[in-house]
């Protein structure tokens, strides 16, 4: 399947992804309107230090310790993609507990979200990648 | 090829993992699920949630509506396992009927450990705090005017606490130990997250124990008296063995399994609460009663037991709990050289030993917690990264270019 990859010799650290990703997340049309004066919470971040930078979002494992580890049965996976139910999460945060990637964080309000792909936003593939100005995100299909 | 007939004891998170587990192998023989409780598969920890309202009868289920149809699995409910005969394969119920297997899972979780108090009988409004109809009754039970006593500053007496905190008038938690959470926390790590449940108005009553009960009060051994109108009894949880320790298969605290979660009784597997197992942390058996290590250990089981071969063998004791807000996460083993950050955001406590992550507490600073989990699960030597930063952050940053483009450039 089609997934987010990082080549991190080509990421500027700009953190355009993660304003890619809030907006295309948001509903909203407009992205000053969606995005300006506001704390966003992306489900995509940037780390890293001074010598290099790269952007993380789910892997979408194989084998997902996520979905295994969900105290509130939210996290699934359909057709490959790991989805997690926002109306079934708590925001314990087992699964930020157990991803190796450091890849999930909670919204605003404590619940949790993570990078489904775009697949069920108006953008329909990942705005991250599409917004990427160095190809520093790709999405494609490595290595199945 | 001709069916297995698969039985499961017990409905919870491991009889899940094992039914996905099953069916990830074999598709076609029946299983046959016996639930002591009249509910499908829920999630446990949720129970105080329910009485937060932050979920409900619905949402709280661990799986959809048709699991079990979708599985082929057929549910005794109201059903309790007394006896395994495993020369004739079958399990006897309490009800007299009985059920033939060639493949078992005893995933009968744990029960609440009570103390013989003196007076306890005298006690009429009572209560434990383990399944969904003891916080159905406990709802029912409780009103803007109730003070509840509450025995034991555990995980689970202190989520009830949380949990009943908006709906009664007065919540008093008491602990032998002398410090909340004592079984995951430290003294330090412990204080903060006391205090922030005092904060929420939960009075403690710690290093201190209850002497007798009468109706309406518990006299505790300080010479205190706490008077209370709803008694929740959380002292402790044991592993619900009986039936297996009967049937011939070891057990110590909990009923021994190896990496394919089979007991020492061949068709017999086991899993979840009720087991004993390797900590990799620490290189000893225990009793790991968590949820993720339930539903693991359950899809192992099941796929041995239908044929296919996967170990469960990196298990180790990690918490995730937070109250009013405040998160503590906590893994491994608090063993060898402690490395501490601390801020008034919270406090983070790395232990170390023989160049490798043995276990950590992080109150607070929770953000990808799940990398240092997994140094300690996969036994990453901290040579092999950056440990200085990893002490002050948990980021990939830390790992090698080589590592991250395997982590992050490839299928994982």
């Amino acid at each position: 399947m089609k997934r987010v990859y990082v080549n991190e010799e080509w990421c500027l650290g700009c953190h355009l992804c993660e304003y890619n990703c809030a907006f295309a997340n948001s509903g909203s049309k407009d992205m000053a309107y969606a995005l300006k004066g506001k704390a966003i919470y992306p489900r995509i971040h940037i780390e890293g230090d001074e010598k290099i930078s790269f952007a993380v979002s789910c892997r979408h494992c194989t084998d997902a310790i996520c979905v295994k580890s969900c105290i509130a049965g939210a996290i699934s996976k359909k057709d490959g993609v790991v989805e997690i139910d926002r109306n079934k999460c708590v925001g314990c945060l087992t699964c930020v507990l157990v991803c190796p990637y450091g890849a999930l964080s909670p919204d605003g309000d404590g619940i949790m979200q993570k990078c489904e792909l775009c697949l069920k936003n108006s953008c329909g593939e990942p705005a991250c990648v599409k917004g990427c100005p160095n190809r520093a995100i790709v999405y494609e299909e490595r290595g199945e | 090829m001709s069916l297995n007939e698969y039985v499961i004891i017990g409905n919870g998170t491991a009889a899940a993992g094992c039914i996905e587990g099953i069916r990830s192998v074999d598709k076609e023989s029946p299983v046959t699920v016996i639930s002591e409780e009249n509910h499908p598969v829920y999630c446990r920890p949720l129970i105080s949630y329910y009485l937060e309202n932050k979920t409900d009868k619905d949402r709280i289920l661990y799986r959809d509506k048709d699991f079990y149809e979708k599985n082929g699995c057929k549910v005794l409910y109201g059903e309790k396992a007394t006896a395994i005969d495993n020369n004739a394969k079958k399990v006897t119920l309490a009800s007299g009927k009985e059920v033939p297997f060639t493949s078992l899972c005893i995933a009968a979780g744990s029960r609440p450990f009570v103390p013989p108090f003196e007076g306890l009988d005298k006690v009429e409004k009572k209560f434990s705090f383990m399944t969904f109809d003891d916080a159905l009754a406990l709802e029912k039970a409780v009103d803007e005017s109730s003070r509840v006593l509450i025995v034991g500053a555990g995980l689970i007496g202190l989520k009830c606490a949380e949990g009943l905190c908006e709906r009664v008038k007065k919540i008093t938690v008491c602990d032998l130990a002398d410090r909340v959470l004592s079984s995951i926390l430290d003294n330090d790590c412990a204080a903060l997250m006391q205090k922030r449940l005092e904060e929420n108005g939960i009075d403690f009553l710690l290093g201190d124990s209850v002497v007798s009960f009468e109706k309406n009060s518990a006299a505790m051994k300080s010479g205190n008296a706490v008077d209370f109108d709803i008694l929740v009894l959380a002292v402790g949880v044991r592993a619900n063995t009986e039936i297996a320790k009967e049937a011939g298969a070891q057990v110590n605290r909990g009923i021994i399994v190896d990496e394919k979660m089979k007991t020492s009784v061949d068709n017999i597997y086991s899993a979840g609460d009720c087991t004993e197992s390797e900590d990799i942390s620490s290189s000893t058996k225990k009793v790991m009663a968590l949820m993720p290590n339930a539903y693991m250990q359950g899809f192992a089981a099941g796929v041995n037991m239908a044929g296919g071969e996967k170990v469960f063998d990196n298990a180790i004791p990690m918490n995730s709990i937070g109250f009013f807000g405040l998160h503590a996460m906590t893994a491994g083993s608090y063993d060898g050289e402690m490395f501490e950050e601390k801020d008034e955001n919270g406090i983070k406590r790395l232990f170390v030993k023989d160049g490798l992550l043995k276990g950590f507490i992080l109150i607070g600073k929770t953000e990808r917690a799940g990398i240092y989990t997994s140094l300690i699960r996969e036994k990453t030597p901290l040579s092999s990264l950056d440990f200085e930063m990893l002490k002050k952050i948990a980021t990939s940053a830390a790992f090698s270019s080589e590592t991250r483009g395997k982590k992050f450039g490839g299928v994982v």
